[in-house]
């Protein structure tokens, strides 16, 4: 959505009732889980992009 | 001779002479004749138009009775009944360019031609080009007041005389969403056939008509050092104060409200209320960090990573939300940005 209405620096977050929310997490690890995608942010205002353009966290897998 | 058509210029109260930031409250007057730029554009436009008189009207008072001040302006031009009404030029100043854009659709509504001019980027030229109004392009700054008056009278004669139009491109206005049929004198398929071929040995060729979706808007030069940047939060996400103050619409937004967040490290459940009614708010009201993640933007604060977040929240919802509306929104809350300094804005969407 956000790329077709044309917004140049989108961060995917969590689902669209809570993007920067994970509900199954314990809240201390919400909290880190959130920051991850905060600093994405900062990645992607600091990026220079010439068109929409998503960036992703990169997120452990739990094994 | 033809008779000299009667004007009535509008300016804000910076271009009136009356100061900076703090003249932006200056409430809506009137005065006779011509102030600030008016004296240039008396002079472009000779003996063929005489400004009877000048409304001025600082910026941040506009801004915060727009409604007050149009019914005020329309009343005035309902007496004066000018032939034509000319409004800033504003450049880039976004309140300046949304209080002319405002006030030009009013006079429009009531019959009398107007004319403005701002910048392409001015967020009140896509909300008002929009109306079809007509908005001369103009430089970025008031470096470029000559060539924006010169066009601005041009224009204006021509509205108030109801004479022909010619093209955007010819008159120097930006394109108003108005699509009119002209003969060309050859037929479409040949227009067609070496419009292709143009294309495919990659030469030069204009389309005829361009098809607007929605707007590209070129990206900002990245900021990869934001510790001196201060940064906005703009959400539509519905998040609002208890009890909904601003009483924000579940869906089909027309305004937006803004929240102090000052000196909160986070927010607190249970002083805030989700309204967009396009999801199940439970997780943001358990929460609302989780929508506006308050408490790891203010971690980002301390560390240094960001200057400073800015101390106003300002929300709306975008729940099935009209374009237009969405564009106004946007375009209002952007000419406060601009005036506070921001250099950043993250925008939780839901």
């Amino acid at each position: 959505m956000a790329t077709r209405v044309g917004a140049n620096r989108i961060v995917r977050g969590g689902q669209f009732h809570h993007p920067f929310g994970k509900p199954d997490l314990l809240p201390d690890e919400e909290y880190v889980w959130r920051c991850k995608f905060v600093h994405r942010i900062l990645d992607a205002l600091g990026t220079p992009v010439q068109q929409p353009t998503v960036f992703d966290v990169e997120l452990e897998v739990l094994v | 001779m033809t008779q000299s058509l009667r004007v009535v210029h509008f300016i804000n109260a910076f271009y009136g002479g009356m100061g900076g930031e703090e003249a932006a409250q200056t409430p809506v007057q009137i005065q006779d004749g011509v102030a600030g730029p008016g004296r240039l554009l008396a002079q472009r436009l000779g003996d063929q138009a005489e400004i009877v008189a000048t409304i001025i009207c600082g910026d941040g008072y506009f801004s915060a009775y727009e409604d007050e001040v149009a019914d005020w302006v329309m009343t005035r031009l309902q007496a004066l009944r000018p032939d034509v009404f000319i409004a800033g030029p504003a450049f880039r100043s976004g309140r300046y360019g949304l209080s002319c854009g405002r006030l030009c659709l009013e006079a429009e509504r009531a019959g009398i031609p107007a004319v403005t001019g701002m910048h392409v980027e001015n967020p009140g030229s896509d909300l008002y080009r929009g109306e079809h109004l007509y908005i001369v392009a103009t430089e970025a700054s008031a470096v470029g007041m000559s060539q924006a008056i010169e066009r601005i009278a041009a224009l204006a004669l021509k509205r108030g005389r109801s004479e022909a139009i010619g093209t955007a491109a010819a008159e120097g206005f930006l394109p108003r969403a108005v699509r009119r049929t002209v003969p060309s004198g050859r037929p479409a398929a040949e227009r067609a056939v070496e419009m292709a071929l143009r294309k495919w040995r990659q030469e030069p060729y204009t389309s005829e008509i361009t098809i607007e979706t929605f707007e590209v808007i070129p990206p900002p030069s990245p900021l990869p050092d934001l510790s001196t940047t201060l940064c906005a939060i703009v959400t539509e996400s519905g998040l609002v104060r208890t009890g909904n103050p601003d009483r924000l619409p579940s869906a089909g937004a027309t305004h937006w409200a803004a929240y102090s967040i000052a000196g909160m490290h986070r927010l607190v459940p249970g002083e805030w209320d989700a309204v967009h009614g396009g999801f199940d708010n439970t997780a943001a009201l358990q929460d609302p960090n989780r929508v506006v993640p308050l408490d790891a933007l203010r971690d980002l604060e301390r560390q240094g990573k960001i200057g400073r977040l800015l101390d106003e929240l300002f929300v709306t919802v975008g729940n099935m939300g009209s374009l237009n509306a969405m564009k106004r929104i946007g375009a209002e809350i952007a000419a406060v940005l601009q005036q506070r300094g921001v250099g950043a804005v993250i925008v939780p969407a839901t």
